[in-house]
């Protein structure tokens, strides 16, 4: 039997702009099994980032339940749902949204900083996890000095701090060539075959979508197709 | 925690620092004001307050009132006489009354003639020992005249350092004052009152005879016994006061005063324009304020972003919080640190040029512990209260909503 870690039901999200409503989300249901990949795909505007931000708890729904570890966490309030997104989540962007003005090394520290780790055990962390992305050697580097695909590392590093179950990557690879791509690609399959982490990973590129156990099709905010 | 929080505050402003130096002109104007303002305060109250400790507070003194302009006595209406000394001397509570008298005399050395203060010395014993006593004074060369000395005086600092007399007079130098030939016997140390240094100690008998004055006293120091009651020695000194010169109560034309009146007068004056000045100087704490709630609006707006991404990494609201007033309050004492630093200068200038007007030692600014810790705390609780309301908006930005930016 497999476990489900997150299930999404009867999400609704509805943004009121004005006098028009946008209705990103319309009844989406979809379970994420414990350790697997899941790629969601889509057209633009399809409701993708929006589901995984929901998965994810950095937005709650209008409608519709969310159950991680099969708890309901669609009512708890921010500072609830932050603590949660410390622990079990994390999070890889597609604009890699690392602190501009921290190191590397600081950067990873970061998630642990607010889990209130000591300050010794979270420099060997971070430092283990860099190398693990292989950029011990630019440990002290701030963004600015690295290039996208290194910052991306950077931030999956970053994303293993607290050591969460699952993994949220909205188009990781959207702002890199697709050499680069694939070698972060590379990354994510280590860590969801070596590390066993859930991975949920929003793309566009179908050759990527492919490396992926399981693809979730979303159109209009439905759930089309699943694969 | 806190101290992550703290670097990266650190991090942040030492990253914007033009702007973070702008932010902080308020902050430190307004502290440096008060901190310079304070410690002169401060080293004038105790400038005054020296020259009353060596009065002590269980002396009086008896002055003649009148619209005297120029040195005590010399132009009252109704001078004090020997007699009137003779009668407070015989007030219950009072141990000893000693004449003072202050003059200018003629004084001449090396063929050039000057104007000079003199004061005399009593012969009495007991009384002399008071009047060394209260001016404190202590000699740096030869030797303190006795009261048998009638050809002697001794000189305040003053003549022995310049050269208004063509050369410095020292102990042994034959001076003519007010036309009668002297020799100095000795020279003072250089005093925290300037108006000790351009003086001329002279026993009392060869002063009266040389300025001419029989009966006249320009001012009565009364030493009250011990343990006697202070107020009611005045109030009874008052009332023969009255007898003796024939005055009716509230016309009186002479004064009995405690030092320790006159210094609470003074020390009110004081207080009352050093407030008013801090008041003024804290004007700019505010307008500092203003800066630094100004910065951490603009911070908020810049960083959105940042704070999004904090938040999907787990940040909580208390968090983001915690993190922007920190880096305001920071902002807030790094402003009180370079504001104290530049009080401090501005005090020790004043003291310079203090020194310089008005002689060594005679301003010194007071740069108490508290007024350090005070102002930094003061200047942290400034930034960190201006940076209140932006942190609080930046605590309540919605993480997705933030990382759109
Ligand atoms: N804060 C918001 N306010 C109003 N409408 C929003 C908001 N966020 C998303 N939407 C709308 O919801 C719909 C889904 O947006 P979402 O960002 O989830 O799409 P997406 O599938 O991730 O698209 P893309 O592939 O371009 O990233 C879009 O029509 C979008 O305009
Ligand atoms: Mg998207």
């Amino acid at each position: 039997m497999k476990k489900t870690i997150i299930t999404l039901e009867d999400v609704w999200k509805i943004y009121v702009m004005g006098h028009v409503e946008v209705a990103a989300l319309q009844g989406v249901s979809l379970d994420v099994y414990q350790g697997e990949f899941v790629s969601i795909m889509g057209p633009s505007g399809s409701g993708k980032s929006t589901a995984v931000n929901m998965v994810g708890c950095l937005d709650i729904p209008t409608k519709g339940r969310i159950l991680l570890d099969g708890k309901d966490i669609s009512h708890l309030d921010e500072s609830d749902l932050a603590q949660i997104r410390g622990k079990k989540i994390g999070f890889i962007f597609q604009q890699f949204n690392l602190l501009p003005t921290l190191t590397a090394l600081e950067n990873v520290s970061l998630p642990m900083i607010f889990q209130g780790i000591p300050a010794d055990a979270r420099a060997a962390r971070a430092e283990q996890l860099l190398t693990i992305v292989q950029l011990k050697d630019r440990m002290n580097h701030r963004p600015s000095e690295l290039s996208g695909g290194q910052q991306q590392r950077v931030a999956i590093a970053r994303s293993l701090a607290n050591d969460p179950e699952v993994i949220l990557a909205d188009e990781p690879t959207g702002n890199l060539d697709t050499h680069t791509g694939e070698n972060v690609l590379d990354f994510l399959h280590e860590l969801n075959r070596k590390h066993k982490k859930t991975i949920v990973m929003v793309t566009h590129d179908p050759h990527l979508a492919k490396r992926a156990d399981r693809i979730i099709l979303l159109k209009d905010g439905q759930v089309v197709k699943k694969l | 925690m806190l101290r992550d929080y703290f670097f990266y505050a650190a991090k942040n402003l030492l990253k914007r620092k033009l702007r973070t130096w702008l932010t902080m002109i308020g902050i430190f104007i307004g502290i440096a004001a008060v901190v310079s303002l304070i410690s002169l305060g401060q080293g004038m109250r105790n400038a005054i307050l020296g020259q009353f400790e060596t009065l002590g507070t269980d002396k009086l003194t008896v002055e003649a009132s009148g619209t005297g302009f120029g040195p005590p006595g010399s132009t009252v209406i109704k001078p004090l006489t020997l007699d009137d000394r003779d009668a407070i001397e015989q007030v219950p509570g009072v141990e000893l009354v000693v004449n003072r008298m202050i003059r200018s005399v003629s004084f001449e050395y090396h063929d050039i003639r000057n104007f000079e203060g003199i004061t005399n010395l009593p012969e009495e014993d007991k009384e002399r020992a008071l009047v060394l006593d209260v001016l404190n004074v202590k000699l740096a060369e030869g030797k303190m005249i006795d009261s048998s000395d009638q050809g002697k005086v001794v000189l305040g600092s003053g003549f022995s350092r310049d050269t208004r007399y063509g050369k410095a007079i020292h102990a042994g130098n034959k001076v003519l004052i007010g036309g009668a030939a002297f020799e100095v016997a000795g020279v003072l140390k250089r005093s925290g009152n300037p108006f000790f240094n351009d003086i001329i100690l002279m026993n009392e008998a060869r002063f009266r005879e040389v300025l001419n004055i029989e009966e006249d006293v320009d001012l009565l120091v009364v030493q009250v016994k011990e343990g006697a009651d202070v107020p009611q020695v005045q109030a009874n000194i008052e009332k023969v006061m009255r007898r003796q010169r024939d005055v009716e109560k509230g016309k009186e034309d002479f004064t009995v005063q405690s030092p320790l009146q006159t210094l609470a007068t003074l020390d009110t004056i004081l207080t009352t324009v050093q407030t008013i000045l801090v008041g003024i100087a804290a004007i700019s704490l505010i307008v500092g304020g203003i800066g630094i709630m100004n910065t951490m609006y603009t911070s908020v707006l810049e960083r959105t972003r940042e704070i999004g991404i904090m938040k999907a990494i787990g940040a909580k609201n208390s968090d983001v919080l915690l993190i922007f007033l920190t880096e305001s309050g920071l902002l807030g004492m790094a402003g009180g640190l370079v504001g104290i630093a530049l009080g401090v200068g501005l005090a020790k200038l004043v003291e310079v040029a203090g020194a310089a007007a008005l002689g060594e030692g005679v301003l010194v600014a007071q740069f108490s512990m508290m007024l350090i810790i005070g102002s930094l705390l003061f200047s942290f609780i400034v930034g960190t209260v201006s940076g209140i309301v932006p942190s609080y908006q930046a605590s309540q930005l919605e993480p997705v909503d933030a990382l759109r930016k």
